[in-house]
């Protein structure tokens, strides 16, 4: 099997990497970049727990060729955080916005993917914004509500 | 055996590819799949050129490449008419992802984008430059080309297409059924009527019944129950996790006398 | 931030007046966010699940499953799979050490019936026949379908009443009339308070009513596994998904013939579980396979394999029979159930030991019979979901007061308020009720549906008027010898022909002496009364010595309270 080289940047610094033929960018992430942040959840696009940024729109890394990453600017949740916290991450950590966790990074990339694009949106948009992302905990209303503590202004942005 | 992928720099090189056997892999929602599950071998086609996602205004419509994504087409004010279709499909990660070409050849119970194409009577341009109506195309998916546009016409009025999908869970859901009509006038009379189903049959289809009940009547109260009484004529749904064949045939008319009222 | 405490958008309606002298006033946590103390790796994505841990050389482990709900194993080809590329090893049920187990065998409870994997039969869809080690999932997937397994079908049962019917296919030959055998005697587990039949003739309406609940997956986001790899000094690290951990551990020195002292169990970070992640099936699996190549392997479900092969909370199906007085009083209740096991044991026996010990459910009525069913059938092993063991009972309960309160002409809310416990209220398990609050529940739900009760209603309390007659046990309770079994030693909970010791290493004694009766389960012909014989002592020490009943505790034996 032949391996086929892939430069790109994560969260910010640039990365190069080699993939195998049928290699999904999530596999590629964590096993041959090893950022752990997204999870996998189904391999079947279902559950979101794999959600990344790929130059700006959150896409499913579990249904993503790692290939196709190729020259694309990828950001995780192990990014989110600066010097200091994402409002995101804060607000999620204030309103218990998680419980077991791990639907978390995703749920975080398919949040900032909508402030991104529209920093006020109101609560029916939250929901859309994170209807591709399941929560097994039912979370679903603290994770709103955090997100809408963001948007309003409610977290120190 | 195991995957190849080949990436081809233009459509006419990915489809020459492709006659040779494989599979075409689009935006991945549907391909990855089962590349995961390793129910996809051999070889997997794709193609870089950019041609395939553009969108591009045409003398009576829109051509559409394959490629173009369903958040593309939600990014266009001009494509309106197909937004309600647009945002039917998947979460925000799969609209990113999934383009108008791959719904054309998604499995039951997905294709809802394609069932809205069908009722707007559009065209597939193939890798070959031939034209294809989409009523052939998907009717026989598997022995088909590789498509390198779709052509949308404009719907003259845009009150005259109306897209509805049924699902269980919101705002993300598999279709319990979809509908797309459209519906145009004349003098009160609606002629060149085009209603299409989703996941009522293997792939989207038409409801002729329904259109031979609606081609030249006028929308008023009778007309509607007539077309809502014979939408499950001669179909036979497939039973799946989310619904029964029995189910949908029974509610099919349900949904489509309420979107046909909201039309009037 | 705001400080309201809200839920779903609402408002938390605090009733702080109720039973305000039974709590200390510094109690302030609900309703106020508070944080987890691992939400910071949470949300900045480091929380180390067990598919978190990287290691060089990974191998994959994945199984050959049964496209069949039942069939005997003619022959299983792996010659072929064998010579794939990445394959590093296929394994089979003869390379495991003791290839038989039952979950709740550390508690005693149940006879060994599964396999690890099977090599003469299979009993559901999915029951895995082998296993392929390959260096990467997708050469693993690709070994899987090239294993040929020659299956001979057998005639299945997927549905407890045709499963209990005779001539119906037997799913485990240990249990031949497809029932679990409880503590040696019965088909089923007995509850007998009082005399239902009198009760019932007594009655002005006798209501019936049947009950089902489908499989319901737990679905955890993340799915179930493992990952083994060899330490130093002939131990074994695993990390595992795994909600029990030291459940898991002497499942694992179980199955592996090994004592747990070389086993190096690292959980705790779990995604999920909601009683979906206690069967210990990877852990094992991954640490032979670990053994068996001298590498680290992963043993890891895939989503299909969750939905599929993941034991669900079982099907039930429940028949309830009231005897209600005009004026709404119950007098009479009984239960026929049957909780779905699936194809083995798992945790259905003790499911249904915890279920009959809630009923009749939060009621006081002073005649209850409940014969309740453990049926083995060819759908998936049933295990652990929240509310284990009463939540598919508790909803026939709560749909037959409705219809109950129907058939009397009452309001619902009424006919819960007239027949809820009270403390000091005697329950059908001979064990005095405390702490009760379903009247006041009942009042709140009433004033925010807009019922308005009738003023005896809206006065009563669970703190006053219970106990007296109500804590009186029965003057006389029917009992009876149906459902009679042969041949399991009554002293252990339904072993059959084993020796009274587990010879696996760490195997703990029996917990049970002969003759204590669990909750609910009065000795043949000794009706139950206060002067019964004493049980046995408790475990603990510190326990302090009260009357009342043995209890099943979930995990830790019986427990007095």
């Amino acid at each position: 099997m032949a391996l086929k080289p892939v430069t790109f940047t994560l969260n910010g610094n640039a990365k190069a990497a080699f993939t195998e033929d049928g290699q999904n960018l999530l596999d590629f992430l964590r096993r041959s970049v090893g950022d752990l942040s997204p999870k996998y959840g189904c391999g079947q696009g279902g559950c979101g727990a794999c959600t990344v940024l790929m130059d700006g729109a959150p896409v499913l890394a579990c249904l993503t060729l790692a290939e196709a990453a190729q020259g694309a600017r990828i950001e995780t949740a192990a990014g989110l955080a600066g010097a200091a916290l994402h409002p995101l991450q804060e607000a999620f950590m204030e309103r218990f916005a998680a419980q077991c966790g791990y639907c978390t990074p995703g749920m975080l990339m398919a949040a900032r993917a909508l402030l991104d694009r529209n920093p006020r949106p109101s609560r029916d948009e939250v929901i859309e914004a994170i209807s591709g992302n399941i929560c097994r905990c039912t979370g679903y209303e603290p994770i709103i509500a955090a997100i809408l503590d963001v948007a309003e202004g409610r977290v120190r942005a | 055996m195991a995957v190849t992928v080949e990436t081809h720099g233009s459509v006419a090189e990915a489809a020459r590819a492709l006659a040779q056997g494989g599979v075409y892999l689009g935006g991945g929602t549907g391909i990855m799949r089962g590349v995961n599950a390793g129910a996809v071998q051999g070889r997997v086609v794709r193609s870089s050129d950019p041609a395939l996602r553009v969108i591009r205004s045409t003398a009576d419509g829109f051509s559409l490449g394959a490629g173009v994504t369903m958040a593309q087409v939600l990014g266009e004010r001009d494509l309106a008419f197909l937004h309600a279709a647009a945002r039917s499909v998947g979460g925000p990660q799969v609209r990113a992802m999934g383009t108008i070409g791959g719904n054309l050849f998604a499995p039951h119970p997905y294709g809802d984008f394609a069932t809205a194409l069908l009722a707007l009577g559009a065209r597939a341009l193939m890798a070959s430059g031939s034209p294809r109506n989409l009523d052939d195309l998907l009717r026989d998916r598997d022995r088909t080309g590789l498509v390198a546009a779709v052509e949308v016409p404009r719907p003259r009025d845009p009150r005259a297409f109306g897209f509805v999908k049924v699902q269980r869970v919101k705002p993300r859901g598999v279709a319990v059924l979809s509908i797309a009509a459209h519906l145009p006038r004349e003098g009160g009379r609606l002629r060149g009527v085009r209603v299409a189903f989703g996941a009522m049959g293997p792939a989207p289809l038409r409801a002729s019944a329904v259109e031979r009940v609606l081609e030249g009547a006028t929308l008023d109260a009778a007309t509607i129950a007539r077309a809502a009484q014979v939408a499950a004529e001669g179909l036979t749904p497939p039973t799946d996790p989310v619904a029964t064949g029995w189910y949908r045939a029974s509610v099919v008319g349900v949904h489509l006398k309420r979107l046909l009222e909201r039309m009037v | 931030m705001t400080e309201t405490p809200m839920i779903g958008g609402n408002m938390i309606d605090f009733r702080k007046e109720f039973f305000a002298d039974e709590r200390p006033e510094k109690l302030n946590e609900i309703g106020k966010p508070t944080r987890r103390q691992d939400i910071t790796g949470h949300v900045t994505g480091r929380s180390p699940f067990y598919d978190d841990h990287l290691f060089e050389g990974l191998l994959h482990m994945r199984c050959v499953r049964s496209p069949h709900h039942a069939a005997r194993i003619r022959r299983i080809d792996t010659s072929a799979a064998e010579r794939m590329p990445g394959v590093q090893r296929i394994v089979l049920g003869r390379d495991v050490p003791r290839n038989l187990n039952t979950l709740l065998s550390l508690l005693d409870f149940g006879i060994d019936d599964e396999p690890i994997l099977s090599t003469d039969r299979v009993r559901y869809k999915g029951e895995p026949v082998a296993a392929v080690i390959a260096a990467t999932d997708a050469q693993a997937r690709d070994a899987v379908a090239a294993i040929r397994v020659e299956w001979e079908p057998l005639p299945h049962v997927l549905d407890v009443e045709a499963a209990i019917k005779p001539g119906a296919p037997a799913v485990l030959d240990i249990y031949p009339n497809n029932k679990f055998a409880y503590h040696g005697k019965y088909d089923h587990q007995k509850l007998r308070y009082g005399d239902v039949e009198t009760a019932f003739r007594q009655a002005d309406h006798v209501v019936e009513g049947r009950y089902q609940m489908s499989p319901i997956e737990q679905a955890p986001v993340e799915t179930c596994g493992a990952i083994a790899a060899p330490e130093q000094n002939g131990r074994w690290v695993c990390y595992t998904s795994t909600q029990a951990l030291f459940f898991s551990l002497g499942t694992a020195a179980k199955v592996l013939e090994m004592p747990s002292s070389r086993l190096h169990f690292i959980g705790g970070t779990v995604g999920g579980g909601f009683g979906g992640k206690v069967d210990s099936i990877h852990e094992p699996m991954a640490i032979l396979g670990a053994m068996l190549t001298g590498r680290p392997v992963k043993f890891m479900w895939d989503r299909e394999e969750e939905m599929q092969v993941g034991a669900p909370r079982g099907a039930e199906l429940w028949i309830v029979k009231d005897g209600v007085m005009r004026d709404g009083r119950i007098i009479a209740r009984q239960f026929t159930g049957y909780f779905d096991s699936g194809a083995y044991t798992r945790l259905s026996s003790y499911a249904v030991i915890k279920c009959v010990g809630h009923l009749p459910g939060p009621y006081t009525i002073p005649n209850v019979h409940a014969n309740v069913y453990c049926v083995f059938t060819n759908r998936t092993p049933a295990t652990a979901m929240r509310g284990f063991g009463i939540t598919g009972v508790d909803f026939a309960i709560e749909a037959h007061m409705d219809k109950v309160a129907e058939a009397v002409g009452m309001n619902p809310i009424e006919l819960r308020l007239l027949n809820a416990y009270r403390d000091g209220d005697m329950k059908a398990h001979r064990r005095i009720a405390k702490n009760c609050a379903l009247i006041e529940c009942c009042q709140v739900v009433a004033e925010k549906a807009g019922v308005k009760l009738a003023p005896h209603l809206a006065a009563l309390a669970s703190t006053r008027d219970g106990g007296g007659d109500r804590a009186r046990l029965p003057a006389h309770t029917v009992t009876d010898e149906n459902g009679r079994v042969q041949g399991y030693q009554p002293w252990s909970y339904a072993r059959k022909n084993a020796p009274a010791r587990d010879p696996f290493v760490g195997a703990p004694p029996p917990v049970q002496p002969p003759r204590a009766p669990a909750a609910g389960t009065p000795a043949v012909n000794a009706p139950p009364r206060a002067d019964q014989p004493p049980p046995p002592p408790p475990p603990s020490p510190a326990s302090p010595p009260r009357q009342g009943a043995l209890r099943f505790s979930s995990l830790s034996g019986f427990r007095r309270r």
